[in-house]
Order: C-alpha cells, then structure tokens, then sequence
C-alpha cells in the first residue's frame, strides 16, 4: 500500500530526548525530510549547538558538529571554507543564536556565508530550566524574570529576522512556524528554499522557526501551541523577508 | 473520486503522550488510550475508528516524536 | 625558498604553509599583525584559505570547524586574544582535533602594552580552558627554531589529534633574521577518518563533539586523554643544554629571555664564574629530566624570565629542593640587560656560599 507518511532517513530514528510535546521533534523532522528529498545526507554536515537541541548531533543522519554555546555559525563557516561543495547547516536555538552568538549569526550573514541556519525561537531558555532568552516576550514570565519580562529593566524582545535581513550578505531569510499543520506544511517550504538558496550559492539562508516550550511555558503541550499563535506571531510576524533575486525551488 | 481512506500505526513506545496528534484530526478519530501505558509510562495515543481515516497525515504532521506512520488503502 | 632575511611573524606565516596548512582564521591584534596579513597574502597562491573573523572567539571556532573537517588550520593571536580563545582550545582538545596556534606575547595583565613578554607561561602550560587538557608548547628563541617548530607543529598535531602551540614574544615576531624552509621530519599519521567531509551514504555519520554527559564515559575520556599526555611528555619534551657540563650556577631560561642570559654566561665565564643555561625549548611538557643530570658541582639555579615569574615554578618542581633556586625577571616589556642578570648571578652566588 502506498505510504503517505513515514519516518525520514534524514534522522537516526533515535528517540527524541525532548519534553513531551516540544516541536523540536516537529522542526528536526522537517530538516531531515529536506535533506532527504534533496538527496544531499551524504553531502551534509550539521552544527549542533548548546541548548536544548545540544544532542541534535545523535538525531540528524549526516557528520555532525558540537559547538560551543552561540559559535556555531563561526564553525560552520571554518567548514563550509574547507569543504565548499558540501551542505552545511547550523541548527540552534535563541540563547544560542540571539544571545551569546549574536555576533557570530551577524557576522556570518555579513560575509554572506554560504550556509543554512535554523534557528529554533522558543522564547526561553529550554535546557538550563526556563531562563529569560532575548526572545522573551514582554511580561513573559521566566526563572530570571520573575515577574515578567520588563522593557524598562531588559529591554524588548529581538526580531532577529528582520534584522538579519537588513545584512546585505543575507540571500534568504523567513519565519515560519509549527503551530498547526498548515504552518509546518509552509515551514517545510522555507527549510527546503533556504538550502536551495545554499545550493546554488546564493548565500547566506536562515529560517526562523517559532516554537513552544511547554515545559518552561509552564503550560500544556496544546496551549502551548495555542500561546504561539496568540502571543508570539502578532510579535514576530510570519513570512519571507527576503530571498534571492533568482527563485531558488518555489514550487508556491 | 471516492475518497481517500488510509491507516494509521503508532510506534506505542516512542509516544510521550503530548495529544498534538488529538488536536488534529479532521474526522476526530486520533484520542489517548487512557487504559493502557507504554513503556516512557504515557499514555500513548491511539486511533478509535480505523474506517473514517481519509489519510490526510495531519496527526503524523504535528507528531514531534515519529511515532505515527500513515498507508493510503487502494 | 632558500636562505631569506624575514620577519618573525612572517616567517611563522611561511613555515605554516610550508608545514601544509591550507586554512588561517585570524583577528588583528598587536604584536602579531604580520601573520593573518602574511596570510592573507600568500594563503590564496598556495590554494588556501584565509578569512580574518569578526572575532578571536569566533576565530577559534572557525578553526574547530576547519579542523574537524580534516583541514590543516593554523590560528594566531597575542595575549589577550588567546585568552579570549581559551574556550575554543579545550573543546578542540576535548574531541580530539588537530590544529595550530601561535602566541605572540605582549606585556599584561589586560590591555597591557605591545612589548615582548612571557607573562602568558601559565595560561600556556596550565591551561587557560576549563577541564584537564594539555597541548605540546614551543618556545621558540630565534626565527629559524619559530620556523622549523611552526612547520612541525602541524605534524605533531596530527600525529596526536591535539593542538600545538606556538609560544612567542613581540621580539620573535617583530625580530627579522635569516631563515630556511627545510625539510619537516615526517610522522607515521593515520588518515583522518574520523574528519566530518560528509559520510556519502558510505559510512556512519561521524561526530565531533567534546560532549560527555554520562560522567563514567566523561571520566573514561579523560583517562584516554590522559595517556596521550603522557606519550608527548615521554616523547616530545625538548630542551637544550648551554655550557652545561662543568657548571656551578645553572640559568633556566626560554625564548627572547634566553637569548641574553647566554651572553651574560658568556661574560660570567670570562670572569671565572662557570655558568650553564637549559633552555626549555617545549615549555609543556616542561624538561624535569634535564635537572637530573646535572653535575655535582651546581650550587645554585636561576629562572630568568620576562615576566614576574612563572616558569619559576616549575623549576622549583623539577628540582625538587637540590639546589637553591633564584629568579630574575622584567615584566611590562622591559628586556633585562645582560649586566642585571650578570649581577643577579653573583649575588645568588654569595648568598648561597
């Protein structure tokens, strides 16, 4: 019988360590279901950060890095520079790439770094027990803010799509998220065009994806996707924020 | 065109219990069996009314866990 | 290239891609400057790549990247700069990887100043990373050593699948003398398999990781991590001895600071003084047995160093309380003059008889 839906070879099929409900599971799948249907597992070499996703190394089917915590754009690109013909992507969260890796995301966009970035926003701290991230939404509240998130103290949140689609450098960058079906339908579409833009060179691709944290959230799994669509996509606005000027596979 | 029928299979031991997969399913047929445990200690999800599956894989889409495989039935 | 009058720094530079290194991350920083831009220059001709970061932290990573991709890679930095990659160095050293870097030290602590020092012997030698790692550290004293030991660094790294460093000073890198580009002694090196270049469907996805949550494998890890430390101790420590035999005072001395405390033994023995040098040529692994051959008729040991005193230390390790041991040293980068450390030996002398 024809087989609508099956595991991908893109991942190990190890379980998952994530907390029940956490759409890491949903956005790993997605990049392994792209690595696949490219055909380019053999070709691919994966960074890992430090957060919840440090173990994406056992998870995704290709050679895999662990970085340290917000460098794993910098040891992308000391790969991508050996091995040019090569698919490589980093996979981090938003205290990685928002916070302590700031620099390394701007200025791997700002060489217009051939390579693909998936960066998980969360709005939190996953790993280390539901910190305050630079995603936190104001009057969010986490271990280190307590009482909510306060502008005045930490400032707001950063959109760190839009600011990375100001950088010249950067090819290929939207926001999707995993919500629903639909939006995981429409995110697969993002990854797929952002190591598209990579195989042809276009330059530096990044999607930015919105997930949940039921855990740190404080909530059940299914409210936790709830708060996403009602809390954290009228503050990060979903869709494309730029692309190549020659389409890479839009197959819209 | 007749409409589409399919089947679902979980991988009992990988569910973790979280109902996205609930959440979902147009024709309401995907529910966490609340009688039996597996492995992890969940209670795993499970599909009531095999016969009014359309196949749309929307259960399997939201899975984070590859627990849910879907078949079309010719 | 045969026999040309060149820049420390660039001919570190020049050994490194002699020596096979095809990638340099770099960042400026003063007194080292010389080498990303010797890179920038000449890595292109030779095939390879440079590529100056936004950072010495994101640098380090690059490094990592490139060398866990099977690259031979060489970073370089001064000082502060290797503090800032201290992070990087224990995470390559943690998963096994190859890699080159060079240190030209400049006075601290902090911003410091620009001038020669050796006041980073501790950060070199003890580690400046968290966890229990080790890397092989030469140190050079003249620009055809910084050459020869640039070139070889590469093989010694692959050789071990640890990092080498390079350890000079704002004299060594900034000092022009003449220099070869010889031939490097080769080592047996296993081909990098274990290097992510991508598996091809062909083999098992490989990893590189410093990560070890379960803690007896963590603990397994370092215990393997451990003999390899003890291979290079066995293996790879250098010295050299000068007018060692019949000494009585015996200077311990490495790099620039070396260099003057051989005139002023020169000048000791012109007054009847029989004085000796060893001079540590890897500052890790540290040359312990050197010590143990000295003769019966030392009487007194002297470190002299540019800086407050940290090799120091060590010696007093290797001596283990056989003899008195002194020490001489300018920090800053001021140079000690051939007439001070003259001095600081006659007056250990007295003291001690």
């Amino acid at each position: 019988m024809p087989v609508v839906f099956q595991p991908t070879k893109g991942l190990t099929g190890v379980e998952f360590h994530y907390c029940p409900g956490c759409t890491h599971g949903v956005i790993h799948r997605l990049v392994g279901e792209v690595l696949e249907e490219m055909d380019v597992l053999g070709n691919a070499i994966g960074v890992a950060p430090v957060g919840c996703a440090v173990l994406a190394y056992k998870y995704f089917n290709c050679d895999m890095h662990e970085a340290a915590h917000g460098r794993a754009p910098a040891m992308a690109t000391g790969v991508k520079r050996v091995l040019p013909d090569r698919v490589v992507f980093t996979y981090q969260g938003d205290g990685d790439l928002a916070s302590i890796g700031t620099a390394e995301i701007v200025h791997a966009a700002g060489r217009g770094e051939n390579i693909t970035v998936i960066f998980v926003n969360n709005a939190i701290y996953g790993m280390t027990g539901g910190q305050m991230a630079p995603t936190t939404m104001v009057g969010q509240r986490a271990t280190t803010c307590p009482l909510g998130r306060d502008p005045r103290q930490v400032g707001y949140p950063l959109r760190m799509s839009e600011l990375l689609a100001t950088i010249e450098g950067a090819a290929f960058v939207e926001r999707v998220s995993v919500h629903n079906p639909a939006n995981i339908r429409k995110a697969k579409k993002a990854i797929r065009n952002a190591f598209e833009c990579q195989r042809q060179r276009s330059g530096f691709s990044l999607v930015e994806v919105l997930s949940n944290c039921p855990t740190n959230w404080g909530m059940s799994p299914l409210e936790s996707l709830q708060w996403i669509k009602e809390h954290m996509i009228p503050y990060y606005p979903l869709g494309n924020l730029c692309r190549p000027a020659t389409e890479g596979h839009d197959d819209a | 065109m007749a409409r589409a029928r399919g089947t679902v299979s979980f991988e009992t031991d990988r569910c973790k219990g979280c109902e996205l997969c609930t959440a979902v399913c147009p024709v309401d047929i995907v529910v966490i069996d609340r009688k039996s445990i597996n492995r992890k200690g969940y209670n795993p999800a499970t599909v009531t009314d095999m016969q009014k599956c359309i196949a749309c894989a929307n259960c399997a889409m939201v899975c984070p866990d590859l627990v849910i495989r879907v078949e079309r039935v010719a | 290239m045969d026999k040309v009058l060149m820049k420390g720094n660039e001919a570190i530079a020049q050994a490194a891609i002699h020596g096979g290194c095809r990638y340099f991350f770099g960042y400026p920083i003063t007194p080292q400057n010389e080498i990303p831009e010797y890179m920038a220059r000449e890595m292109p001709k030779a095939g390879g790549v440079f590529l100056q970061a936004e950072s010495e932290v994101a640098a380090i990573n690059m490094v990592y990247g490139a060398a866990g991709a099977g690259a031979r890679v060489m970073t370089s930095s001064s000082s502060p700069g290797i503090a800032l990659k201290q992070e990087g160095f224990s995470y390559i050293v943690g998963s096994e990887v190859p890699c080159v870097i060079v240190n030209i030290m400049r006075g601290g602590p902090g911003l410091g100043g620009i001038q020669p020092s050796q006041a980073d012997y501790y950060q070199a030698t003890r580690g400046g990373g968290n966890g229990d790692y080790n890397m092989i550290v030469f140190a050079p004293a003249n620009i055809q050593e910084a050459a020869d030991l640039t070139a070889e660094a590469f093989e010694i790294a692959d050789y071990y699948r640890n990092p080498v460093m390079i350890l000079g000073d704002g004299m060594i890198g900034q000092m022009m003398e003449p220099v070869l580009f010889r031939e490097t002694p080769k080592r047996a090196i296993e081909p990098k398999t274990w290097a992510t270049t991508g598996t091809g469907g062909t083999r098992e996805p490989n990893i590189i990781t410093s990560l070890h949550l379960d803690p007896a494998d963590l603990e397994k890890h370092n215990l393997h991590l451990q003999q390899k430390y003890a291979r290079m101790r066995r293996n790879e420590t250098r010295y050299e001895y000068f007018e060692i035999e019949d000494a009585e005072f015996v200077f311990v001395s490495y790099g620039t600071a070396s260099r003057i405390v051989r005139n002023a033994i020169i000048e000791l023995r012109q007054s009847g003084i029989r004085a000796g040098m060893i001079r540590p040529i890897t500052v890790w692994p540290f040359p312990q047995t050197a010590f143990d051959q000295l003769g019966t008729q030392v009487r007194a040991v002297m470190a002299v160093e540019l800086s407050c005193g940290q090799m120091v230390d060590d010696v007093h390790i290797a001596v283990r309380g056989r003899w008195p041991v002194g020490f001489h040293g300018r920090s800053g980068g001021m140079i000690p003059t051939q007439r001070e450390i003259v001095e600081a030996c006659t007056a250990l002398l007295e003291e001690v008889t």
